[in-house]
């Protein structure tokens, strides 16, 4: 039983790092429109920012919050370059742009900082508490408390402040909100660069145990796709929770189910994405797609 | 047309004639510049033609290739190697190499299916995602399976002998089973986009709802389209294996996936004539981008990567169309510019009744 618990914290932990993942694919897939294959790419090269800050001297946390500053203003600078003149275009252009911009980000990591892995230090004392006789490792635990902070941060903001609800406004109708005196493309630079500051979070939080290199987000990108599938392409909350069941069955299958092992985690992946999209399209919280014919 | 037919002559003549001025490392390289142009024709059927994008191919290039090996092995061969794959599988007693490069289509086809399928009930990006998806596993699972697949080793095989006699090296043989397949596989591919499938797949590209009141049944036509590009992918796969004589899970990484994808859109979606380019570039472009020609440098190996994302970003900003589009818009020009050169002489003089 103690042994179960663990691995549920390290399922949640792991989970946490694929929702906000997931919802970084969410926030612009609601106000864009488009999946975001670039995600991946883009929290890898935050991560390496993080780790050049750090390895100029910087401690954690001041490299940790400047990065996220810098993640920030790179999503907005991508949206405004180069999603802005294809917004209009049909959906295979956009999309073709972040393939592009995955390639693009991935070579380029590569080429500035050498494709050997580098350790990447975490905050978090590499220690246990004993819970009841659980020793619940306090690595995952504040992985867990870091990317939940956040999401609950970036849910009180479109909850709260006026800012928040123009964002809103603009994914569920640009039109009307352009109508209203709404800077729509700036409301979606603002998205692209909220996406890339979840990103940011998720690789800084994955590097310690995944260690950095330039392909390090890749997987972590396709569980992020089945946990936003999961729950719902179109829904945060459902990225949220997607994520975290996601992380848990994952850990739970490779811990107990032999014929899964450790090496058929991802295929598991894939796996949950076809059964989620054969059985309930909409994933768990999504609107069913209502089309005008 | 006529000109079409004319660089379609041309073209076939200059890779008939191609392997006299070249080594046998070069003509390697054309080999698999006709596998890569098999693989971007079946892509550019998917997504040029049908609008949906698969970032999986590689990983169907992977299916192939290991269907091929597996027959060309039979279980005599694997045995060899110590695996022990189930009994159920009908892997024979060994293949003649060529003889398996449509079977491979077939399996291909049929596992591309039934990953497409789920994906293509939907509009949108499902197909995209579940085909990256695919393409990410699919390493893992050839190790996980490793008693079919000989895991991370991979299986080897020989190189087959040329045959019928021919006085020509295996390395010719090979240049010239790759191009006479590709050959086969672009007049399918034309005979099928020009007629009423084609027909049938541009009209869901364009617009899905108005094609279904039509008349066409969408997910029929686009799970064809992915079952006749999957075969596509199965068969240049196929004749990967046949060329390097060897398959292991990281011959095809998720990385290729992407380049085929990006290939398809830099030789031109929805165009038959941009696909030569594309396999070309393919081919060539990471060569040539990590030590360029001309200029005395040499980039990082992560180069390659650089010029073909900024170069696919390129294209889809400033040219649409892909290469194919650049030749239409260029002959264009030059059919200008003779109907001004002509008109210009004929034109009759103006009078002076007036």
């Amino acid at each position: 039983m103690a042994d179960f618990l663990q691995q549920v914290v390290s399922g949640l932990a792991s989970g946490a790092i694929f929702a906000s993942l997931a919802l970084a694919l969410v926030l612009i897939y609601r106000s864009t429109d488009v999946v975001n294959f670039a995600q991946g790419e883009m929290a890898t090269f935050a991560t390496y920012v993080a780790w050049s800050l750090m390895d100029h001297g910087m401690s954690y946390w001041p490299a940790f919050v400047l990065t996220l500053v810098l993640a920030f203003l790179g999503g907005a600078t991508i949206e405004r370059t180069l999603i802005r003149p294809v917004e209009h275009r049909p959906e295979i252009a956009i999309v073709i742009v972040t393939i592009g911009l995955l390639i693009a980000l991935n070579g380029l990591t590569g080429w500035i900082w050498g494709a050997e892995v580098k350790a990447f230090d975490s905050p978090f004392p590499n220690e246990t508490w004993d819970v009841g006789g659980v020793a619940i490792s306090q690595q995952d635990i504040g992985v867990l408390v870091v990317c939940l902070l956040t999401v609950t941060a970036l849910w009180a903001f479109f909850r709260f402040t006026t800012l928040g609800l123009v964002m809103r406004a603009v994914a569920n109708e640009p039109t009307s909100s352009r109508l209203v005196g709404v800077r729509v493309g700036w409301m979606l630079a603002l998205g692209w660069g909220l996406a890339a500051v979840l990103g940011a979070v998720a690789g800084m939080m994955a590097a310690p145990t995944l260690f950095l290199d330039p392909t390090m987000m890749l997987i972590v990108l396709i569980y992020a796709f089945a946990a936003a599938v999961l729950g719902g392409i179109d829904s945060p909350v459902g990225a949220v929770v997607g994520g975290l069941m996601l992380g848990v069955l994952i850990n739970l299958l490779g811990a107990y189910v032999d014929f899964v092992g450790s090496e058929l985690r991802l295929p598991t992946a894939l796996f949950v994405l076809l059964v989620v999209l054969m059985i309930r399209p909409q994933g768990l919280f999504g609107h069913v797609a209502v089309r005008r014919v | 047309m006529i000109i079409n037919f004319a660089a379609f002559v041309v073209i076939a003549v200059v890779i008939v004639l191609l392997p006299r001025f070249m080594g046998e490392f070069r003509l390697s390289q054309f080999t698999f510049v006709a596998l890569y142009f098999i693989a971007l024709l079946g892509l550019n059927i998917l997504t040029g033609y049908n609008g949906q994008i698969s970032l999986g191919h590689g990983a169907f290039m992977g299916i192939g290739a290991y269907a091929s090996a597996l027959l060309i092995l039979g279980r005599p061969g694997l045995e060899q190697y110590q695996l022990d794959p189930p009994s159920w599988l009908p892997l024979g007693d060994g293949m003649t190499p060529a003889f398996t490069i449509p079977l491979a289509g077939l399996v291909t086809g049929i596992i591309g299916l039934v990953v497409g399928v789920p994906a293509l009930r939907l509009a949108g990006v499902s197909l995209a995602l579940a085909t990256f998806a695919l393409a990410v596993s699919l390493p893992t699972i050839a190790k996980r399976f490793d008693q079919v697949t000989g895991g991370g080793g991979g299986l080897s095989l020989l190189l087959p002998e040329t045959p019928f006699g021919w006085d020509i090296s295996t390395r010719h043989w090979l240049y010239y089973e790759a191009w006479v397949t590709a050959g086969v596989m672009f007049l399918f591919a034309w005979l099928m986009v020009r007629g009423r499938l084609g027909r049938a797949w541009r009209s869901i590209r364009d617009g899905e709802v108005a094609a279904a009141s039509s008349g066409v049944n969408p997910a029929l036509y686009k799970t064809l389209a992915f079952g006749v590009s999957s075969f596509y992918a199965g068969v240049a796969g196929a004749l990967l294996v046949i060329e390097v004589a060897f398959v292991n899970p990281d011959t095809f990484p998720v990385g290729l996936s992407i380049l085929l994808l990006a290939s398809t859109v830099i030789g031109g979606l929805g165009s038959l004539s941009g696909v030569l380019f594309g396999a070309l570039v393919i081919e060539f472009l990471p060569v040539y981008s990590e030590n360029p020609p001309l200029i005395d440098a040499e980039f990082s190996t992560q180069a390659p990567s650089v010029v073909f994302g900024a170069l696919l970003i390129v294209i889809v900003f400033l040219l649409p169309g892909g290469f194919a589009g650049l030749l239409r818009q260029v002959g264009r020009w030059i059919n200008r510019g003779v109907v001004r050169a002509t008109t210009k002489r004929t034109a009759p003089a103006p009078t002076s009744d007036s």
